[in-house]
């Protein structure tokens, strides 16, 4: 389980050493993270959102298209 | 299937139609004045442009917003979208509160959850990286109230879209549209200007790589000197007539209130343009800017802070018409000095017209400038 620190904006996850390691040696050479934490915060976020946008139903019902489909007809734009 | 609207859901929030039932009705709760700027705000939230906000954020919200850039569930999200009420306003949890116009229509319904005070310096500070007074942002948050209410909207009244009615499409139409055309990649182009050939370029630049191009110009208040609403619509309808691809271009108004908060707003741009459908958005020099606030480049950098926003920015220089490359050009391309340039320059524009003089066809097409120089008054004064 996650420990929640400094009134609950940061939590701590365990990684290995090894790849805290790794990570630590690349973002000393390659600019652009300031820490371990920010670069892991940002893969995170990148993975997150990849899977939370896969196969994501259309927000609108089938009767909702044939009206939106006659409005786009009656504008010109269909 | 489609792209995930932004936080993962459309906001879809009902309408009333006025009638003295409903008025009688909503007399009863209390109620606060609402300007044209929030009403605008009030339209986008029900049609789900500032998906997945539901009404007027609360503290936790604008807290994190400004300090993180993000809602308290981690969405991205830079600029807060809060309702001013006057220092004597008072509400109690699970209240409803009337919205109402300058003339006391109702025109809105607000469950409340919370009233609270902000700090408008800070607010100037972290959303439009400065406190001068001069920068249009500051001084209407200065002038603005520091309470604030927030609640979900629960119903509005149908938002009057003036002359501009059969240019208005809702994200739920953008997405049936785009689907119909078969469209996959779609590039959004945020505008609040006449088109000239350096937009021009940025837009097919785009359509080379995505199979259509969403024109989305920002119609409502803006800063004196800018092109009035008119303008802007003719002019793009002219130029997609006479220049574009048939069905490579959807144009569809904006109605919306710059803020001329450069980077932070850019992040916004896009995800109101993510909500309407658009898989990219085309990012320019000082978008979102004014004067000399933020860097040339600056909301091309801020999108680095933001792997998950989920529409990709597509990030254009400057372009500008080379006498020795004879044809539009960027600084990434071009060899030649300045002083073979011809820069698309908004003032240089506005001068000629005023004068009545007529622009290089290098630096608009003649069919937007005619429409310009006829108009009795293509600036805002």
């Amino acid at each position: 389980m996650p420990q929640a620190t400094t009134q609950s904006k940061y939590t701590t996850v365990s990684i290995p050493v090894t790849l805290h390691d790794r990570i630590e040696k690349m973002i000393i050479k390659k600019s652009g993270f300031k820490s371990v934490s920010d670069y892991v915060t940002y893969v995170l976020r990148e993975v997150v959102a990849m899977h939370e946008t896969k196969d994501v139903p259309e927000p609108f019902t089938s009767t909702d298209v044939e009206e939106i489909k006659a409005r786009l007809k009656a504008l010109g734009y269909l | 299937m489609s792209l995930s609207p932004h936080g993962g859901r459309l906001i879809s929030v009902g309408t009333f139609v006025s009638s003295p039932e409903k008025s009688k009705e909503l007399a009863e709760n209390s109620t606060v004045n609402v300007s044209n700027e929030t009403r605008v705000q009030m339209f986008n939230i029900s049609t789900g442009i500032l998906s997945p906000l539901t009404g007027f954020i609360g503290k936790a919200d604008y807290e994190n917003v400004l300090d993180n850039m993000r809602l308290s569930d981690d969405t991205p999200w830079t600029i807060p979208i809060l309702l001013h009420v006057p220092e004597s306003f008072s509400a109690g949890g699970g209240d409803e509160i009337t919205l109402v116009d300058d003339l006391g229509k109702a025109v809105g319904v607000l469950e409340f959850e919370e009233l609270f005070s902000i700090s408008k310096k800070e607010y100037a500070k972290k959303v439009f990286g400065t406190e001068d007074g001069a920068h249009p942002g500051v001084a209407k948050t200065m002038a603005s109230s520091d309470r604030v209410v927030a609640g979900k909207l629960k119903s509005v009244i149908r938002f009057d879209k003036g002359n501009f009615e059969n240019f208005t499409l809702s994200p739920k139409e953008t997405r049936v549209l785009f689907k119909e055309k078969g469209w996959k990649d779609v590039i959004a182009f945020q505008t609040r200007n006449a088109p000239h050939i350096g937009h021009e370029y940025v837009q097919k630049t785009g359509l080379a790589f995505a199979d259509g191009i969403f024109i989305n110009p920002v119609l409502g208040r803006k800063k004196s000197g800018d092109f009035t609403d008119e303008v802007i619509l003719d002019t793009y309808q002219v130029l997609v007539k006479n220049y574009y691809p048939k069905n490579s271009v959807v144009l569809s108004v904006l109605h919306y209130e710059m803020q001329y908060a450069g980077p932070k707003e850019a992040i916004m741009h896009a995800i109101m343009r993510k909500n309407f459908g658009c898989t990219h958005i085309a990012i320019g020099r000082d978008h979102a800017g004014v004067g000399s606030y933020y860097g040339p480049y600056a909301a091309h950098e801020i999108f680095k802070e933001f792997p998950d926003l989920g529409i990709q920015a597509v990030f254009f220089r400057e372009f500008f018409y080379c006498n020795k490359c004879a044809g539009i050009a960027n600084e990434k391309i071009c060899p030649h000095p300045e002083s073979d340039r011809l820069t698309f320059s908004g003032t240089k524009l506005r001068k000629m017209f005023l004068s009545g003089e007529t622009p290089p066809k290098e630096f608009m097409r003649p069919e937007v400038s005619q429409i310009i120089l006829k108009s009795k008054t293509p600036f805002i004064e």
